[in-house]
């Protein structure tokens, strides 16, 4: 696993979850990466919001693994770790979770969640897990790419996609840095901060779409602070995939299903 | 050894061994170059250094002495005992130290504002203390459970001017105290400089902190050749965090025959799982979390483990990663002191020496004069009294069951009674 220049990469090199992404590309100008925090509020709950996630056709799911340390993430997302875990979230009704989810539903799945999770698995298990109940990859908050290499030989073997972050406040030589770990597709933070708050489409975030294009040629992700389908709108055409995270959580805990399934609608409209 | 710890090989930076790294959100790491690259210069700049001892000694009562506790070293018939100070510090403990050095740094960077966790509310206040000085904007973080516990703290952080937020996540103690301010510098780190309290964090933190306070070491050696003609047999100091422990064993880590006994908070006793042990008796296990890997105390999934001290200070999941290493390479030995311990050591000290030691140095008092008795009245230990305990009257004179304390507090309530009496008035 050297590096590799990410403008010439082969074929071989591409990972279901890319293919998969460019496939939906060809029918699409902007997929949808949505997120749930697996036992927030319950199991059930979480498989409504699949079902609406289905219906809405999401063409990516993040679950996240529940972590009583989560330090890049928001109020909402913080408290939602919180109440899993005291609600007797683990790894085994996490990864059954996955497998049903994946089994059921037609998007592809993510895990999201932190490094410790990881370490305390082992990083062959871990990626054998993830293949075994369905994954197609997995996004770690707080994992440099000093610190990647032996997880992500794991996840090349077991066909997993390390998604790496790029943000606004990296260097040109960070970014290809970055870019030298990444496959499958590679995230890109839209702003300072953690999880949750608002995110203003400007001139600035399309300079540093354009840095991340320079720097590879996946298909690029945007997330952090997108909560609307102006935003989707706004982003369109200049990212390949928008995340939604936060503003469907804070929908749920507002208005239920009813209110969750109504911004997933607002939100696939802006993509189609 | 102490110089050696800090030259990484290639790839490696940051590194004690397994332990320390840099295990960041993506969104910080040009900010942690920064600081690293400042902390570099700084150190490399003598001119800085000698700031730093001129500012503490102005401002600071530095160098703190060294007390021989004459009492009890004849009372205990063993080893002489010595006290390093640090209790009469400005502000009340060590944590000015590290304070005033990352203050002097931010001022080389040229930021505006600073952010600090505190447990005990020690770093808080000398964070606090600090802004006001050097006309920083400050916020400091702390758990709920803490700002319950350490309220004058509180009122003093607020009058020396800065925010103080509550923090109600996870434990709302010291380790929910530290996301929160991380979760802060993610977003304001253009402004802003983390005033890590403690040895702990993501790489430069567990550096730079040790290298502000080794100056408590580098005093303490010099004081104990000076006043006993040679080095102590051991050093013994409490480790939470571990900033105070790393300080003073600093000064004796290249003294291959002076051994180094952190003491850690033993709570209800290590095997009643109400305790915040980590390194004694391997308690604790390998993980990352809040940007490093050491020994934290955390369940087989790696979720961390609730914990508890009488003491806010040293109740905390994780520890140092250099002491996580020098305790693995056996340089370190690291036993736990209980709740109980602590408050009959304290009340012994008290009485006997008229010092007051904070309950987290008291938890070095304990295992020291435990073992001091075994040493030669020829040989001498050294206690670093890492803060002054007058700070928890409250959880002092709780703890003790003192009933002259409880009827003032209730006089003093009662002082604020009437106005809710007139109210009520009309009801009753």
């Amino acid at each position: 696993m050297g590096a590799r220049d990410s403008g010439d990469r082969r074929d071989t090199d591409m990972t279901p979850i890319e293919d998969y992404i460019r496939q939906r590309l060809q029918r699409k100008r902007l997929l949808l990466m949505t997120h749930a925090i697996v036992g927030y509020p319950s199991f059930e709950a979480n498989m409504t919001m699949l079902e609406a996630m289905q219906h809405a056709d999401v063409d990516l799911v993040e679950l996240q693994l529940p972590f009583s340390e989560p330090i890049a993430d928001g109020p909402v997302f913080v408290q939602a770790n919180q109440y899993a875990l005291e609600a007797g979230v683990a790894w085994d009704n996490y990864f059954a979770f996955m497998q049903r989810a994946t089994m059921v539903f037609d998007f592809k799945i993510l895990m999201m969640g932190y490094y410790n999770s990881i370490l305390q698995m082992g990083h062959e298990r871990f990626c054998a897990c993830l293949a075994e109940h369905g994954g197609d990859g997995f996004i770690v908050a707080d994992l440099p790419p000093e610190e990647a290499d032996d997880l992500h030989q794991y996840a090349a073997a077991y066909q997993q996609a390390p998604i790496v972050m790029m943000t606004p406040v990296n260097s040109e030589s960070r970014l290809r840095r970055i870019a030298d770990k990444a496959s499958g597709f590679v995230y890109c933070v839209a702003r300072r901060g953690v999880t949750g708050r608002h995110t203003q489409v400007d001139e600035g975030l399309e300079a540093f779409i354009a840095r991340c294009r320079s720097a590879t040629s996946l298909p690029l992700a945007l997330g952090f602070g997108l909560r609307t389908h102006q935003d989707l709108q706004q982003v369109k055409g200049l990212v390949d995939i928008g995340i939604i995270g936060t503003a469907l959580l804070t929908a749920w805990e507002q208005g239920g299903v009813k209110r969750y399934g109504t911004l997933l609608q607002e939100l696939t409209s802006a993509v189609t | 050894m102490y110089a050696e710890l800090f030259q990484y090989p290639v790839g490696r930076e940051g590194y004690y061994g397994q332990f320390g790294g840099s295990f960041i959100p993506e969104i910080l790491h040009e900010t942690i170059r920064e600081l690293t690259t400042a902390f570099d210069d700084a150190q490399a700049d003598p001119a800085f250094w000698d700031a730093y001892i001129a500012l503490m000694s102005s401002y600071s009562c530095r160098p703190t002495p060294l007390t021989h506790l004459e009492n009890l070293s004849k009372d205990l018939g063993g080893a002489q005992i010595y006290v390093k100070r640090e209790d009469l510090n400005h502000t009340g403990a060590h944590k000015v130290n590290n304070v005033m050095g990352q203050g002097l740094l931010v001022q080389r960077m040229g930021k505006q504002r600073v952010i600090a966790e505190t447990g005990a509310g020690q770093h808080g206040v000398a964070t606090a203390t600090m802004a006001a000085r050097m006309g920083f904007e400050c916020t400091i973080y702390m758990g709920s459970v803490d700002v319950e516990r350490q309220r004058p703290n509180v009122f003093w952080m607020e009058q020396l001017g800065a925010r103080v937020v509550s923090v109600d996540d996870g434990t709302k103690t010291l380790k929910d105290a530290i996301n929160a301010t991380l979760r802060d510098w993610a977003d304001s780190m253009h402004t802003t400089h983390y005033v890590m309290g403690t040895v702990c964090g993501p790489h430069p933190f567990p550096q730079m902190v040790t290298y502000f306070q080794s100056l408590i070491g580098r005093e303490a050696r010099s004081q104990m050749l000076e006043q006993t003609g040679k080095l102590p047999k051991r050093v013994y100091a409490c480790v939470g965090g571990g900033s105070n422990a790393s300080g003073i064993f600093a000064g004796f880590l290249d003294d291959a025959e002076v051994e180094l006994v952190g003491v850690e908070a033993g709570g209800l006793g290590l095997d009643s799982g109400q305790h915040a042990a980590r390194l004694a008796r391997n308690v604790g296990s390998t993980g990352v979390a809040q940007g490093y890997k050491t020994r934290f105390l955390q369940n087989a999934e790696g979720q961390m483990r609730p914990t508890h001290s009488v003491s806010a200070g040293l109740d905390y999941v994780g520890v140092g990663p250099v002491l996580a290493y020098l305790h693995d390479i056996g340089r370190i030995r690291v036993e736990a002191a209980t709740d109980a311990e602590v408050l009959a050591s304290l009340q012994h000290v008290m009485r006997r020496e008229g010092i007051i030691p904070a309950l987290e140095s008291a938890h070095a008092f304990v295992t020291a004069l435990k073992e001091a008795p075994n040493l030669s009245p020829q040989d001498s230990i050294l206690i670093n009294q890492s803060g002054r305990g007058d700070k928890d009257i409250f959880t002092i004179a709780e703890a003790l069951g003192d009933e002259p304390w409880r009827a003032f507090l209730r006089q003093k309530v009662g002082e604020w009674e009437p106005e809710t009496a007139a109210t009520d008035g009309i009801l009753t």
